[in-house]
Parts: C-alpha cells; structure tokens; sequence
C-alpha cells in the first residue's frame, strides 16, 4: 500500500476490525453491485470510498428525476441526459477515487449472461428491485460458492441478510419461491430516502466483514422506521431439502424459470408472465395515483408515457413504445412486481 | 374445543404482547394477522420455524415469535 492509500484509509486501519490487512484485502478483491438504484448507488459509493475500487455495476435503467430523492449518486445532469445508471455511476465514482476501476455494465442480468458478467467475483450486492432476480443471484452465488447479501425496501420498511454457501442458509431455505401476484414496490407504495440508505449501509457492512476475512454475523437484520425500528433474528441453519443449497438444482440458472418474452408487432415487448394470477382491481388501485388506468377483469391498461403497459389477469403484459426487452422488464418490475 | 370458551394465552410477536387462544398454531396466529404467508418468515423462541410445520406447531404460554417480511424493491 503506498503512503497516499495509507493515508486516505487511516481511519479504518486504526479500526481493530478492519486493520491493515484487513484494508490490503479491501484493495485486492473484485465485487458486484447489482442494481445500481436506491440500495445500489448508495452501496457503490460506500464501497469505493472503503477502498474495493475494483467494481463491477450492473444495471438496466437509466437515471430520472424522481430517483434523485433516494438515489446518492446522481444528480440533474443524469437525469437531464437520461445516462444508463452504471455509466452515471462509474463517473460519479471516479470524482471520488480517481483511481477507481469501476465497469459499467449496461445489462439486464439474466441466465445467460451471469455467467460472463459476474465472472470471478468475490462477493456479490444486491441492489435490485425484483425477485426474479434475486432467485438467479442466489443460484450462481450458491453454485460457485460466491456471498452475496440480500436486502429489499419498500415504504418505510426494509430487510438485508448476508448468505454465504457453506455457511448460511441460502435464500431459497427462507423463501422457497417468489410471492405471486401484484406486489409493493417503490413505484407504488413509495420509499423513505434514508430507509434505503439504512438498508444498503447494513448489507455494506456484512460485506465489509466478510471481505476482511471476519465472521459474519449471520442475521436477519429488519428496519421499519415509521414502525417498530431495527430488529434482528437469528439465520436458520440452511434446508437440507432446499431445492437450491440442499438438492443444487439451479433451474433459474438453467433457464428454465426464465420469463419468455417476445418482441411483439413494431415497438412492443410482450412478457409471458409464469407467475399465475394477477388481482386486477388491486393493481388498478396501485396504479390509479401514478397515471391513466382503465381495467375490466381481463386486462388492464396503464399510460405512463412513451410507455403504455397492457397487462392481462393470467400476469402476462405488453410493453409498447419499446423494444428493448431490459425497459420493458424493468417496468413490470417496478409497476407490477417481479 | 369452541374457541370462545379457549383459555388465552399472553404471546410476544414482534415485541409486543398479544394474546391468543391457547393452542394457537403458528399458521393460525398468521392468518389471524392478516399476513401474506408467500413473504414471511417466523421465528419461534430463537428458531425459524419450518413453513412446512407451521400447521403442527402449537404456540406455547409465553412464546417469543418473530415475523419478518421479505421485500422486493430497491
């Protein structure tokens, strides 16, 4: 480490925890942040300025005025350009550190680029905003023996758990599958800026622990600020009938519980939904605040323009006005739930 | 036996006391809640209970229970 690292770490070098080495392992591993909105953008800042300058972000989307409430990194001028939020990221990284070897990936994570774009990583953030996602972490993470750390937000609750394979339980062992129907997201039930920040900070810290070579705290780490504050319970040992940890089937992996989606007509995006019934009137009620909703009980439609979403009660939808399959997953994500 | 007639029993979820008819299984005491089961785990005295088990285990006098919701935004 030269003297100008030595310097600009002190503060956690003095620190008992962390040390020296502690601090050499910091500016030695690769990690991943995936998603790079609230939870992501936060954890992104505060992992460069703990020294992991080598950073992989990934996300879909790119920056809008209503992210700037919650999302630290960016500002106007993102917003204003409409810049993919990795390469707002990455910018903004390197005004913090210019030495930072943040890469931007400009991706839709899926089964078949996983493998490519979270290659030899040591640890893996979750900053996304849908379950699908979550369930194809887990599987990679538990397949090549990978940490990662969980957390969700939404309003003014939030949750973060640390799952390292060997060790903890996997989240399939808690979870085994994803919730059907319309959810909470922050598009339609709101988020508190600092709940966000709270929860990214919780899964930094369990990172920064395990990258130090720590024990980590195996806990489930709850937050809800306009209810009963931060609680924590203890991880259960993982599920030896877990279909993930327990049995090592890695379906999401393989693809096989993929969401197909179709280019449909000019400039449309069709997503098959496999995730059963959707409660029309209760999306309608969700959606009603944000913009133009007209529904009968087979189908729904939503104006959130250049956007208009169609989405059917079997959870099947039709994105139009694009025809870009990572926009068009990103909105049933975050206005229906995924 | 009538659940009206049922003796209660104090419980803590969440830290707070509640009281429940005893015998009270854990996939009662969810459905009394009004909880999406899909999106929660429960502790139970320290240990996650087994979502599979929920409908045998019964809450005992003085149980401590957990119920943490899991989210998906971000």
């Amino acid at each position: 480490m030269n003297e100008r690292d030595l310097d600009r770490y002190s503060r956690q070098i003095r620190f008992s925890g962390i040390g020296l080495s502690g601090q050499q392992r910091l500016l030695d591993v690769r990690v991943a942040v995936v998603g790079c909105g609230s939870l992501g953008s936060f954890q992104a800042g505060a992992l460069l300025r703990a020294g992991i300058r080598r950073l992989v972000l990934v996300d879909r989307d790119y920056v809008e005025l209503n992210n700037l409430q919650r999302q630290w990194l960016y500002n106007e001028e993102d917003a204003e350009c409409a810049r993919p939020k990795a390469e707002a990221a990455v910018r903004h990284l390197l005004r913090i550190d210019r030495e930072s070897q943040a890469e931007p990936v400009v991706a839709d994570l899926d089964a078949r680029n996983i493998g490519e774009i979270l290659d030899g990583v040591d640890l893996i953030l979750d900053g996304t905003d849908n379950f699908e996602t979550r369930y194809l972490i887990n599987d990679f993470a538990v397949q090549r023996g990978i940490p990662w750390i969980y957390g969700g937000a939404v309003g003014s609750y939030g949750i973060a758990m640390p799952i390292v394979p060997g060790s903890t339980c996997c989240f399939a062992c808690l979870y085994p599958q994803p919730p059907d129907g319309v959810q909470s997201t922050c598009e339609t039930a709101g988020v508190v800026n600092v709940l966000t920040s709270t929860i990214a900070s919780i899964q930094v810290s369990a990172a920064l622990q395990l990258l130090c070579g720590c024990q980590c705290d195996s806990f489930i780490t709850t937050v809800d600020f306009w209810g009963d504050g931060m609680r924590r319970i203890r991880q259960p040992a993982a599920r030896a009938n877990c279909e993930v940890c327990g049995l090592r089937h890695f379906s999401r992996l393989e693809g096989r519980r993929q969401v197909p989606i179709s280019l449909c007509g000019r400039n449309a995006v069709q997503i098959h939904s496999l995730r059963g019934p959707v409660d029309l009137l209760l999306l309608k009620k969700q959606l009603l605040p944000l913009g133009e909703v007209r529904a009968n009980e087979l189908a729904l439609r939503f104006q959130l323009p250049p956007y208009e979403m169609t989405i059917f009660h079997d959870g099947r939808a039709i994105v139009k006005g694009t025809t870009d399959v990572g926009i068009a997953r990103s909105l049933y994500a975050r206005y229906v739930g995924s | 036996m009538d659940l009206a007639m049922a003796n209660n029993v104090t419980i803590s979820v969440n830290g707070e006391a509640m009281e429940v008819p005893s015998g009270t299984t854990v996939a009662a005491l969810v459905q009394l809640l009004h909880v999406e089961t899909a999106q929660i785990a429960v502790e139970l005295d320290g240990n996650i209970a087994q979502r599979e088990r929920w409908c045998d285990i019964a809450i005992n006098p003085g149980a401590i229970l957990e119920i943490v919701r899991f989210v998906g935004g971000g």
